[in-house]
């Protein structure tokens, strides 16, 4: 079971997760960013930068 | 063959990106270049065998540097750096564009509050101030009066990063409602999509209403000559539909395609793989398979 840093609540993750994601907690809303998959491992994702786009 | 994806998120287009690379079988490596080294002579170890590296960088700086320490290790990049660097900023784009003939909207860079003043009412109002390096239509600016026009030009040159004392200001171009995005692969039109909206910006990031558009041969034409101007690559050029035909106000280096995926009939990932794949045999010589 994989819990939200930031609020302790259960998220369920996709099954094809990769690192680098992010996810929403749909309790706090939260960004999470996946730090690792097997077992996952969340953190609470970058702040929106400046320079960010496409 | 064995793409280095450079990133430090994985967005729904990267995931698009790695499945459609994965399940033909090629080898992939992630690179988040946030855990990175980058030295003047040897590339990192996470770039070991790779064929080509793929820059999907969400950071503009990062993509500058990252495309640009790629191609000092020989190890080719899409895009290059050079198309990074025209492309990260609104004011080099504009003038490849210019310098090429293709149709871009009038523009005036100005470095003082006081110069751009004076290019602000030469436009007259409503006119567009744009940050030089920004994306998702953030801090854009239309100005509809002098009073309008001195309190944005304040609050740029007394809160903002350097880059926002380079005034980049723009005629208003009227448009439909809707800008025309194309994403193209070395000049070659894949899929379009119109980008609708009430509100004068028609960013994805915006919430704009995305349906597939079909490409006129002039608006093909103008894809392929800004896609050159900019020096080719994975590109997302965006058109504006005007009285006198397009306007090519952006072209995009670090394409963001999900929501046109989604829009059109053309697998976005597919053709682009396509591409990865005739680009790294064109470089090899040889036909590239898993």
């Amino acid at each position: 079971m994989t819990e939200c840093i930031e609020c302790g609540a259960e998220l369920t993750l996709h099954d094809d997760l990769e690192t680098g994601e992010i996810v929403d907690c749909t309790t706090c809303g939260t960004e999470l960013e996946v730090i690792d998959v097997n077992p996952p491992v969340l953190d609470r994702a970058p702040e929106l930068e400046e320079d960010w786009g496409e | 063959m064995h793409v280095g994806v450079l990133y430090s998120r994985i967005r729904r287009d990267e995931k698009l990106l790695l499945s459609e690379l994965r399940e033909r079988g090629h080898e992939v490596t992630k690179i988040d270049v946030r855990d990175q080294q980058f030295g003047l002579t040897d590339a990192p170890a996470a770039f070991e065998g790779v064929d080509v590296a793929v820059d999907r960088c969400l950071s503009t700086s990062r993509s500058l540097y990252v495309t640009r320490f790629c191609e000092a290790y020989g190890v080719p990049v899409v895009n290059s750096a050079a198309t990074a660097d025209v492309c990260a900023d609104k004011a080099k784009t504009s003038l490849a564009l210019s310098e090429a003939g293709v149709p871009t909207p009038a523009t005036t860079v100005a470095f003082t509050v006081e110069s751009a003043l004076a290019a602000i009412e030469e436009f007259g109002y409503p006119c567009v101030l744009k940050p030089v390096v920004g994306s998702w239509g953030r801090l854009m600016a239309k100005i509809d009066s002098e009073s309008a026009a001195e309190a944005i030009l304040e609050h740029k040159a007394t809160l903002g990063h350097y880059e926002h004392k380079v005034f980049y200001v723009q005629e208003f171009v009227e448009k439909p409602g809707r800008d025309i995005r194309v994403l193209s692969l070395d000049g070659e039109p894949v899929a379009a999509e119109a980008r609708s909206a009430d509100h004068w910006l028609t960013n994805a990031a915006k919430g704009a209403e995305a349906t597939e558009f079909e490409l006129d041969d002039e608006a093909t034409e103008l894809v392929r000559a800004a896609s050159d101007a900019v020096g080719g690559g994975l590109l997302g050029v965006d058109l504006m539909e005007t009285s006198d035909g397009y306007t090519v106000h952006e072209v995009n280096h670090t394409v963001e395609y999900k929501a046109l995926d989604d829009a059109v009939s053309v697998d976005v990932p597919a053709a682009v793989v396509d591409w990865l794949e005739a680009t790294v045999a064109e470089g090899e010589g040889v036909e590239v398979t898993a």
